[in-house]
Formats: C-alpha cells, sequence, structure tokens
C-alpha cells in the first residue's frame, strides 16, 4: 500500500473495545486522530515530542506514546484511552478511585497518560517496590503535584487491585 | 508541532519493503519504533518525501539467542530484548544498557535496530554494539551486507546505511568466559541522554588477574569511541589479583585519551572527568564480576 | 458557621470528570474549528524588510493570512501595559503581530488560518520573511552596559529604576561592627505548565456576540481587553476559562497577542477559530521569570543582627513589559521575610533584553528575594561563626510585635504591613522535624566514610491575597441544589471543592448539593483573576459573605412561613427548621421557592409561590421594596491589604565527591497559611511549589546563546523533574489566622516553590565547604565551582 502525501485513508482501529474508524492523511498522529477523528478528547497533548508521557495511551495492553505514533500505523490495533479505564456503569477503576483517594491529580492534564501507565505497570506488576513505583512512573512529567500523592496513588492502587475479586 | 506530509508505505514483507525504499531512494525512511524519527518530524527537523513503515513485517520481529550472540531484528523493542533473560544471560550488556534508555514507555515501542541505525552516539546502544564489536545486517533490492560495528556509526546521526538499504538485524557477539561487564552513565534526570556514559568488558585469567579490558562511550564524541584498556590494566593490577587493581588510574587514563564537545548540560572538561570516573566504577564491577563467573 | 467541612481534607468534586477523560481543556472544544498558526520571528532582533506570502497562499485547506498591515486600529495597536507604576519611565509592549522590528525570538509576525493545524504550519513554513538582523542584547550585564539597544528609544535599556529606602542603611552599615558585601545570581525559570496557552473564538454574526474560551488566569479581564480592542460592547462578549492545565502565573498575562487575534479573526471570517500553543511555542513565545542580579551590603552586629541592608537588584524583563515591574517590586519588598532589617535601602533597574518577556511565575519574585536574605544571614551567620538559624531567630519578628509595619510600599501599592504570625515556633517545628541540632554528628560521620552531606534552612513570609477584590453569588434553586460562582479562574487548585467546603458550611447544606462555577463571565461578570496566592483568601470570603447572605434571607423567608423569629432558626442539612425542633422545618428548596412570588406554577411545588395559594398581607408589595427575587446572593471581598502567610523549609543534600552529582535526602516544610479550608489540597499546593523549587534550584534554566537564540527550547533540554528527580517531603503545619479576613485565611499557592533556591544552596554549600552564590547548579557548575574554590580560598568558607 502506498498512500500520497495528500492522500485521506479509512483508519480503522478498536478503541476502548469498539471498533472505530475515520479518514485521514498518513501524517496524522494517533494523539490527533484519538482527540480529534475520534472525539476522544482525554488523551492530552502536552509536548508533541515524546517527553512530557501526557499522550500516553495503551496499544494492545502496553503503554506507548500517541504523539510518538501515526494513527495508520496503530490501524488494526486495539487502543485503551482514559475513557476506556472505568468499568462497567462507569464506576471508577481502582487506579482511577486510588488517585482521587490520594489528591493524586490537580489540574488533571497529566492525569490520564499516567493513568495509563499506572493500569499497565500494575497489571504487570501487582506489587511493586519504591523503586518499581517510581521508575514505573519515571516518564510522565506533573507540573502540579510534585509527585507526592501520584506515588501514593500508585501504592493505594496495588492495595485496592489486591482487595478486586479476581 | 505537526509533522509534514509524506507518501506512506506500510509492506508487510520484506521483499515489499525493500522495493519500496529502492524506488523512494534518497527521499526514503523508514518508520520502526518512531520514538526518534516521530519527534524531529513533529518539529519538522526532518521532512522525509516517502515513510516506509515496517511495523507490519512481522518476520522482523525477531530475537535469536545462541551461544555465540544474541541477534535482535529489525521490529524488537526495547522492552522484549530488556526482558528477555536469554539474552542477558548470553549478553548481559544488553539488559543493563536497555534499563538506561529513556523510560519504560519509550522501550516499549523504540526499536533496538532503530536506535542503532538512528546512530546517536548520546545514545546506549551503539556504544554497546562498538564496543563488542557487533555487526549490523543490512539489505536491499539488490543485495545484502554485514557491517562491523567500526564501520557502522560514521558521525553524529549518520550511519553507513545507503538510500534504499534496511537494517534487519544487529548481532551483539556473547562473551567469553571469566569476563564480567557493566554499563554506567550519568544523566541529569533519570531517562535523560546520558552526560557521558560507558561499557565495559574485563576479560580475567585462570588467576582471576586482569588479561582484557575495554570500554565503549557514549556522549563523548560524534560517534561511540572503544577505547582497549588491557595495556593500562594490567600496569595497574601490577600482578595483584582484579579486585585489587588500581582502576581509578584507569579511569584516568580514559579520560586523557576522551575529547568530548560542551553543550548546554555540560562543559568538556566536566565531561571527560566524568566518563573517567564512570569508567573506574565500571571496571571495578566488571572485574567484580568477572572473578564471580568462575564460580 | 458549622465547621463539619470547613477544615476537612475531603476528596475533590473536580476528580471524577477529570479521572475519566471528562476534563475540558481548551483544545478539546471546538472540534470543527479551523486552526491558527503563526510565524515567528528566529531572530533575537532584527528588522523586518519584507514579507513574501506567494509560496503559502497555494496551500491546501488555507483559509486566510494576516500580517500587521491586515489589522485594523485597536486590533492592532500596541498590547496594553497592564500595571502602570509611576518608576516604570519607558514601558513597552508588543504589538499583537510585528511590523518593523522583532525583538526576541518567537514575536509573532504573521497570522495562519487553514482547516487543521497540520496545514496551518504547511502555510507557515512557506512564509518567507526577510529579516536584517541587529545587534541583540542578551543578558542582564549586557543590558546594564548598554553597549546595544533593545528599543532606540529607551536609553541604558532601562524600563524602570525605583529605590524605597527604611531609615539610613548606608549609613548604619558604616556604623556597624560588621560588615560583608556579594553579589548573587539567579537565572530565568518559566511556569511551564503542560497544558500551553490556547484561544477559541465563535462569532455569532446575528447576534453580534462573541464567545472566547481562553486557557487564562483572568476571563473577566480578558473578556474587557477584547472588548476594547474589537469595539465591542462588554455585554456581547463572553470569556470562559475552561478547565486549564496548570498556570503558575504565565497565563494571568493578557491580552496576549492570540487573545486578540483569534477572536477578531472569527468575527472577520464569521467562522470558529482556535490556536492551541504547542511546546515550542510556548517556550518562546510567553513568558519567563526569575533572572536577577543582586549586589548586597549588610552591616550587622556581634549577635548577627542587621543593623542595616543596602540591596541593588538588576532584573530582566525581557523584550517588553505588559505587565509593568511587579516582580522586582516582589523581590525588593518580600526579601526582608520574618526578619527586622534594621535600615534597609533597595534599589532595582529593570533592563529590557532581547528575549521573551518576564512575568510572574508562581513565587513572583519571592524566590529571588528570599534566595537574597538567606544566603544574606547564612554569611553572617558563618562570619560569626554562629549557628545559622539563631541568627535568624535573633532578626525574627516576635509574635506580640504584629501587626508589623515594614514601612515599604508593597506590590498592591499598599503599606507592607504583616498582619499575624508565629516565626520563633515555626523556627522551633522546622529544626525538629529536620533534626537541626544533631545534624553536625551525622556530616562529621558521614565525611569519616567519604560522604559529604549538608544541612540548609531557608525562611519567608508572602503576602498573599492581593486586592482589589472578588465576589461571590450563591443561589439556591427549587431542587435545593446551591449554585456557586466567582469570576476568577482555576486551575487545579481544587476551588470547586473548598469554595463547596466553605458554602456548605456557611449554608448548612450537603456538599454533594454544591455546584461551584469559576472563571465564565456568562455566571460572574466581576473578578481580578487567580495569582498572587489569592483565591482561596478573596473568592472564598466573597463567597462566604454572599453564603451568609442568602442564608440571612433564608432565615427570613421560613421565619414567615413558620412564624417564628428568624433567630431561632438554623440551617442543617439543607432544612431550615427551630433550633431543638426538628419537627418545625422546611426545606432550602421550599425556601426558594417561596423567595420568588410566582404568576404561573411550572410544577407542584411552585404553586406554593403564586399568588391565589400564598396568605400574603394584600397591602404590602409581594417584594418588599429594597428586596429582590430568589433565594440568591452577591457580596465582593475587598481586603484593605495583603495578608501574610510564612514558612521554613530545611533540606540535608549529599554531593557526590567524584561526579558532582547533588541528591535531595531529606526535605522538611513547614507552612502556615492562617486557617485551613481543605489540608490536603494545601498539602498539594505546598508539593508541587516545592518541586517546582527543586526544578529551579537544580535541572530549570534558560539557556540562551549569545545571539539570542534559546538553545533549550524543549522538554528533552529543559529539564522539568519527574518523580525520580524529587525526594519524600515531610511536611508540618502551624495555624495562624489572618485578622483580617472573615475566615482567618492565607494563601497557600506559591508558598512552597520560595525558598527552594536558598535552602538548597545552604545545604550544598554546607556539603562542600564552598560558597555557593548562583542558582540553580548543576553538577557540571558544582565540578567547576570546585575547581575554582581549589585556587580561589576567599570562595570557600
Amino acid at each position: 500500500m502506498r498512500l500520497g502525501p495528500a492522500e485521506h485513508h479509512e483508519i480503522e482501529m478498536t478503541v476502548n473495545g469498539t471498533p472505530r474508524s475515520a479518514p485521514a492523511p498518513a501524517r496524522r498522529l494517533l494523539s490527533d486522530f484519538l482527540r480529534h477523528d475520534l472525539g476522544l478528547t482525554g488523551t492530552h497533548v502536552g509536548c508533541e515530542h515524546g517527553v512530557c508521557g501526557c499522550c500516553t495511551v495503551l496499544l494492545d495492553g502496553e503503554p506507548v506514546r500517541s504523539c510518538l505514533m501515526f494513527a495508520v500505523t496503530a490501524a488494526g490495533h486495539s487502543i485503551t484511552t482514559v475513557e476506556g479505564l472505568a468499568g462497567a456503569g462507569g464506576a471508577l477503576s481502582p487506579v482511577q478511585r486510588a488517585f482521587q483517594e490520594c489528591h493524586g491529580l490537580q489540574c488533571g492534564f497529566c492525569t490520564p497518560g499516567f493513568l495509563c501507565t499506572v493500569t499497565a505497570l500494575l497489571r504487570d506488576n501487582p506489587r511493586p517496590t519504591d523503586d518499581e513505583v517510581l521508575e514505573g512512573v519515571s516518564g510522565n512529567l506533573c507540573r502540579c503535584t510534585g509527585y507526592q500523592n501520584i506515588v501514593k496513588s500508585v501504592r493505594r492502587a496495588a492495595e485496592l487491585l489486591a482487595e478486586e475479586p479476581t | 508541532m505537526k509533522p509534514p506530509a509524506f507518501a506512506y508505505h506500510a509492506p508487510d514483507t520484506l521483499g515489499a519493503a525493500l522495493a519500496a525504499l529502492a524506488e523512494a531512494g534518497d527521499g526514503g525512511k523508514v518508520l520502526a519504533g518512531g520514538q526518534s524519527l516521530v519527534p524531529l518530524l513533529n518539529m519538522r527537523l526532518a521532512a522525509p518525501a516517502e515513510l516506509v513503515d515496517i511495523n507490519r513485517i512481522t518476520a522482523l520481529d525477531t530475537l535469536e539467542v545462541t551461544a555465540g550472540g544474541v541477534r535482535v531484528g529489525a521490529l524488537a523493542r526495547h522492552s522484549r530484548v530488556e526482558r528477555s533473560d536469554a539474552a542477558a544471560g548470553v549478553q548481559p550488556l544488553l539488559r543493563r544498557a536497555l534499563e538506561n534508555v529513556a523510560h519504560p514507555v519509550i522501550r516499549n515501542r523504540g526499536t533496538v535496530v532503530g536506535s542503532l541505525a538512528h546512530a546517536d552516539p548520546a545514545a546506549e546502544l551503539p556504544a554497546v554494539l562498538a564496543l563488542l564489536d557487533g555487526t549490523v545486517e543490512v539489505r536491499s533490492a539488490t543485495g545484502r551486507r554485514t557491517v562491523p560495528a567500526g564501520a557502522f556509526f560514521t558521525g553524529p546521526l549518520e550511519s553507513a546505511l545507503l538510500p534504499g538499504e534496511l537494517a534487519v538485524s544487529a548481532f551483539f557477539p556473547a562473551l567469553p568466559p571469566r569476563t564480567g561487564t557493566a554499563f554506567r552513565e550519568l544523566s541529569r534526570r533519570h531517562g535523560d541522554y546520558a552526560l557521558a556514559g560507558v561499557a565495559v568488558t574485563v576479560g580475567l585469567d585462570e588467576d582471576l588477574r586482569v588479561a582484557t579490558a575495554r570500554a565503549g562511550y557514549l556522549g563523548v564524541a560524534a560517534t561511540p569511541v572503544v577505547l582497549d584498556l588491557t595495556g593500562p590494566a594490567l600496569a595497574a593490577q601490577e600482578g595483584r589479583p582484579a579486585g585489587e587493581c588500581d582502576w581509578a588510574e584507569v579511569g584516568g587514563y580514559a579520560a586523557a585519551r576522551l575529547d568530548p564537545e560542551p553543550d548546554i548540560h555540560a562543559s568538556a572538561e566536566y565531561r571527560r572527568t566524568l566518563a573517567g570516573v564512570l569508567t573506574e566504577r565500571a571496571l571495578r564491577a566488571a572485574a567484580a564480576e568477572g572473578g564471580r563467573s568462575d564460580s | 458557621m458549622t465547621t463539619s467541612l470547613f477544615g476537612e481534607p475531603i476528596e475533590r468534586r473536580e476528580d471524577p470528570r477529570l479521572l475519566t477523560g471528562g476534563g475540558r481543556f481548551l483544545d478539546d472544544l471546538g472540534r470543527d474549528a479551523l486552526a491558527a498558526a503563526f510565524v515567528r520571528s528566529p531572530h533575537a532582533h532584527a528588522r523586518i524588510l519584507d514579507i513574501d506570502l506567494s509560496a503559502a497562499v497555494d496551500v491546501e485547506g488555507l483559509v486566510a493570512i494576516y500580517t500587521w498591515e491586515d489589522l485594523p486600529g485597536g486590533v492592532g495597536d500596541p498590547l496594553p501595559l497592564l500595571i502602570p507604576h509611576p518608576a516604570m519611565t519607558h514601558g513597552r509592549t508588543g504589538l499583537p503581530l510585528a511590523r518593523d522590528v522583532v525583538r526576541h525570538v518567537g514575536e509573532p509576525i504573521v497570522m495562519v488560518v487553514a482547516r487543521d493545524r497540520y496545514l496551518a504550519e504547511d502555510a507557515a513554513e512557506l512564509i518567507r520573511v526577510d529579516y536584517e538582523p541587529l545587534p541583540p542584547v542578551v543578558g542582564i550585564e549586557n543590558a546594564a552596559a548598554a553597549e546595544r539597544l533593545v528599543h532606540e528609544d529607551v536609553p541604558g535599556n532601562v524600563g524602570a529604576h525605583l529605590v524605597q529606602e527604611v531609615g539610613a542603611a548606608p549609613a548604619a552599615i558604616e556604623a556597624a561592627p560588621h560588615v560583608l558585601e556579594f553579589r548573587l545570581d539567579i537565572e530565568r525559570s518559566a511556569s511551564t505548565p503542560l497544558e500551553g496557552r490556547g484561544v477559541y473564538a465563535r462569532w455569532d454574526a446575528a447576534d453580534e456576540s462573541l464567545r472566547v474560551y481562553s486557557s487564562t488566569q483572568t476571563s473577566t479581564s480578558v473578556r474587557m481587553a477584547v472588548a476594547a480592542r474589537l469595539g465591542l460592547p462588554p455585554g456581547k462578549v463572553e470569556v470562559i476559562a475552561p478547565d486549564v492545565g496548570g498556570g503558575f502565573g504565565v497565563k494571568i498575562v493578557h491580552p496576549w497577542p492570540e487573545e486578540v487575534l483569534v477572536p477578531w479573526a472569527a468575527r472577520l471570517l464569521d467562522r470558529e477559530i482556535k490556536w492551541t500553543e504547542d511546546r515550542r511555542e510556548h517556550f518562546v513565545a510567553s513568558a519567563h521569570e526569575r533572572g536577577q542580579v543582586q549586589f548586597v551590603r549588610v552591616g550587622f552586629d556581634d549577635e548577627g543582627r542587621l543593623l542595616g541592608l543596602d540591596v541593588r537588584i538588576l532584573h530582566d524583563h525581557g523584550a517588553y513589559t505588559p505587565y509593568g515591574i511587579i516582580v522586582p517590586i516582589i523581590t525588593s519588598t518580600q526579601l526582608l521575610g520574618p526578619y527586622k532589617p534594621g535600615a534597609y535601602r533597595v534599589e532595582f533597574t529593570s533592563l529590557y533584553t532581547n528575549t521573551v518577556i518576564v512575568t510572574p511565575y508562581r513565587g513572583a519574585g519571592r524566590p529571588q528575594g528570599v534566595f537574597c536574605m538567606e544566603r544574606t544571614m547564612d554569611r553572617i551567620a558563618r562570619h560569626l561563626g554562629r549557628d545559622r538559624a539563631q541568627v535568624r531567630a535573633a532578626n525574627f519578628i516576635q509574635p506580640e510585635e504584629f501587626p508589623y509595619d515594614q514601612g515599604l510600599t508593597f506590590q498592591d501599592g499598599r503599606p507592607l504591613i504583616y498582619d499575624s504570625g508565629d516565626y520563633p515556633e515555626m523556627l522551633r517545628k522546622t529544626l525538629a522535624l529536620i533534626g537541626w541540632d544533631s545534624f553536625a554528628e551525622l556530616r562529621e560521620a558521614a565525611r569519616s566514610r567519604g560522604r559529604r552531606i549538608g544541612i540548609g534552612l531557608g525562611c519567608y513570609v508572602e503576602g498573599t491575597g492581593v486586592g482589589p477584590y472578588e465576589g461571590g453569588h450563591v443561589e439556591v434553586d427549587t431542587a435545593g441544589r446551591v449554585h456557586v460562582s466567582t469570576g476568577l479562574t482555576s486551575q487545579g487548585q481544587g476551588h470547586q471543592t473548598v469554595f463547596a467546603q466553605i458554602v456548605a458550611a456557611e449554608l448548612g447544606v450537603p456538599i454533594e448539593d454544591v455546584y461551584v462555577t469559576t472563571g465564565d463571565t456568562r455566571r460572574f461578570g466581576y473578578a481580578v483573576g487567580t495569582f498572587a496566592s489569592r483565591a482561596a483568601v478573596m473568592s472564598g470570603n466573597a463567597v462566604a459573605l454572599a453564603a451568609r447572605k442568602v442564608r440571612d434571607k433564608a432565615l427570613r423567608i421560613a421565619g414567615d412561613a413558620l412564624e417564628a423569629d428568624p433567630g431561632d432558626l438554623q440551617i442543617t442539612d439543607g432544612t431550615v427548621h427551630v433550633k431543638g425542633d426538628a419537627t418545625a422545618a422546611i426545606p432550602l428548596r421550599t425556601v426558594a421557592v417561596l423567595a420568588n412570588p410566582l404568576r404561573y406554577a411550572f410544577d407542584a411545588e411552585a404553586q406554593r409561590a403564586t399568588q391565589f395559594a400564598a396568605p400574603a398581607d394584600p397591602a404590602a408589595p409581594p417584594v418588599a421594596p429594597g428586596d429582590e427575587p430568589g433565594l440568591e446572593g452577591r457580596d465582593y471581598y475587598s481586603p484593605v491589604r495583603s495578608t501574610f502567610a510564612a514558612g521554613m523549609h530545611a533540606a540535608v543534600v549529599e554531593t557526590d565527591p567524584d561526579t558532582a552529582e547533588i541528591r535531595i535526602l531529606r526535605y522538611a516544610v513547614v507552612h502556615d497559611c492562617g486557617r485551613m479550608i481543605n489540608p490536603r489540597i494545601v498539602e498539594g499546593q505546598i508539593h508541587g511549589g516545592v518541586a517546582q523549587g527543586i526544578g529551579g534550584a537544580l535541572y530549570e534554566r534558560m539557556a540562551y546563546d549569545p545571539a539570542g537564540q534559546l538553545l533549550n527550547a524543549s522538554f528533552m533540554d529543559f529539564l522539568m523533574p519527574y518523580a525520580t528527580e524529587i525526594p519524600r517531603i515531610e511536611t508540618d503545619h502551624l495555624e495562624t489566622p489572618s485578622p483580617l479576613n472573615p475566615l482567618g485565611i492565607k494563601g497557600a499557592g506559591e508558598a512552597g516553590v520560595i525558598p527552594v533556591s536558598a535552602v538548597l544552596a545552604a545545604a550544598i554549600e554546607d556539603a562542600e565547604g564552598i560558597r555557593v552564590d548562583a542558582m540553580p547548579i548543576s553538577p557540571d557548575d558544582l565540578f567547576h565551582l570546585r575547581l575554582r574554590a581549589g585556587t580561589d580560598p576567599s570562595l570557600r568558607l
């Protein structure tokens, strides 16, 4: 397949469990595709060069920077955004609940990226050490919280997850 | 900060990718993990006419570990290689270096071969490949060649890859017995490009005395720098066991042979001193490990 | 007032939507809007010779291109100088689009409007601007030397010069037993919220009205500015600050060029237009802060008591001065901290450079002032061989001395009079928290193992809650919901929670029934803005006063309905009842119905207020003279002057003898912001401030080269700390209520950031035995400091 520079291509992917599609050119960043083409504005864009982590989403379950990926590359894959983290009926996930309980957010702009990152972190490592928590969130910038309550939230989320019925 | 327009290819076979690259010629660029390329595109510091996205070529998503070494395919992500106990067993420097590559989320997407092809002299993997005398397997529509690390990195962000070529894999040779390794770098923030960094191997003889010592540096020149420190290490050892070697002296020897450039984060003088300190620390750790690996 | 909610660390009302992707930030709005992008100057100083648009006009999706020539009067005029001051003899502001000369990299020259941002950037890239480069002025000392000028008509590059004096400092210093003289340097940093600026405008042609969304710290003032620039009546302009992804000061500046241009073009084109600032633009086209050089002369007695202090400050304000000289005024007044300075003379010169403008960033000049005073305290202690904490204590204003008049004029034009505080007790708590008294042993023990550790201390006083006023409106609807609005804006401080706590407590309603709106001129048109740690003090008291009005009215109406004396009534859980008698009760929602005499019933409840339902005095009008329909109230809080919060920080650091790495081992904060509305939110504000302070002390700087290029205009190279760079922050609190306002509160927003550079400089100095007179400090800086100290004994303690 070759797409011309201005050519639009119908890009299909599964987003939060639902098949979605929209026409977009090859250069459309996944972050912009989610936000502007699909209207899922919960994924935020803070730097567009992969440093801040605000745009982190789950690609086939793995956290990735959606500003460093073209939507067309993600075609056919499964994406989870912050809008897809809550449970049935909109109940907050343990990670989301922990951030609320521990005041792990202030302005809320970086929060979706942290939530996606931490959701995958605790899935892969349900009982992280303090160092593993820091390493796990080390690629996400927050300018409001000084990270104190974010780190606390991750530990609390691990507790809440451990209490969940499996 | 939006990327400029480009024509886009999404081949699902190596042959189709090589054909697309051949056709694109000078204007072609390979997109693998995109963790270095896409920022450049978003800042419009690069504007390739044709982008060949190899992410659908699953045949390139390989990691082969043999007694001789680790072969990493062009689509193997950092995180996959980092998590592989088999790869770490044969070549521990891979995991040790990868743990220092940016952040976990970046490593989920970035590829080992992509990092080599990007040829950033501040990056970890080029220094490791250079230190180990590894190779890069290169294919084009018309042929294939194996490029030794020493010839692969030609300048800052410049490799020996020619238009139409694709680096399909990289080979990191295994260690000889009784060889210890270590990786040390210092960055301003955790996960940043290092101010200076070093990967080392220390080989011991049967009496656990140093037989070889080599260091590969990042962040101190336009390309990775490899220094053979065997001579000074032998001199500093003065016949004692490796554990008692005066590694500070070897670090100083190495620093005197490095000529780093200054940038906004560190002066040349600091970088040189730092490289010496890191060399000392890495050699000491590697020598200790080499001794343990014998038992 | 019931106190069950005021002071409680309740969870935030904002969080559920922000945790589920339901926030509405600027770029989340206007999905179908056209996008704007700008051609910005690549030169620090240049004359514009020609602008060639020809290559851009064929770009697909292009809608419009504007240069200064296209702008009508009003729109194209210089941007306003927001805070004039008599000392600002040469204030200069930029144009929305540059006309002849550009004075910093990033200054906007051409505006492009296209179908989306990608296409707008395509067109912008094709526009050719010819420049004649002019010699740039970069760096404070180059500006002061004035061999080149930023503005041809500003001699010496001096925008403002101000001297404040209490007593005769030079004479007092001359006569003092001990005198020290030294220089201090602080480099630039910036607010750097994770969401940049942004403006989205919709013109309603039929209604001839404009709605503007802006990621701003002041929607009401943006509204006045946009209305004035576009020649529209304010009633035809509404400005809304949606969810804002951090401000920290940079978003108080207004109107930014884009805030004028986007609404103007939206009206001209009759199309929705949105501009979302990208990260690179934020670095070069918004604002920075901090950069100062300070020359200090101090005289003191054998106990370390200040006898005279003389400080000369060179302040770099960048290329223009839209925000006036607030930052150096704050530096020069808040420098005094919790101390009695003896005689004090402070002089600042505010200088133009060919760099991004300087406007308040969290702390707003205080970090520099506190750096100056705290470094001075440490110098005095070292000189006398006395304990650093004891020297500070010897200079403290004592608890019985409040109100304490420092004899200066503060940033609000009012006397610098501290209202309350207890600095000795705060110091005691701080020293206990960090273990000050036993640290010397730790330091020696570490040194014997080849490790270098050091301890530092820093104290500050922060004027918060500056006027002129804020207002609040509280309305109880007929479903019993309580709607609260205030005009100032929110950027993550939890206003929807804390203002709800205040109103719920004042009114006696469940907090779940209280809904708070901020920063929306449709709901509240008169306000100043969110800055200077003022929101809780100003709007908190305003909504409390408004709620009290509503409460009084509710008791009056309920008294009529229950045939009871309002003085015997109270409101509990949303119901008005006779004290001690739960049966004689009426819900607030019914009181709201009765508060609005009706002709038409819209539901069964409303029938109670219709003209044939209620037994009313036929001789009196249904709405009494002086009364108003509805159960609502509006009030304003306008303080006579600022209220003064305070805090003390202490830290332990370790420096690596070989690599010069600097690691914070412990960080302790004791803070006093008067009565706390929500301790959890206060603590969060402290945490965030400390982290920004650590960024400014150890990581962040604006690296300008001599040509005026900002070399680190990205998150790759402007090193905002990650979680891995911030240590655990230990906190303790002290509450000395403010006597100035009804709630007894003081501001907390900026506090955390203020003394961090001073504290870390002191701790590093203590670990190294080398003077630290310049911040930030990197491993490379420390490495070179060690080298210099090796040959220059004057740098050693």
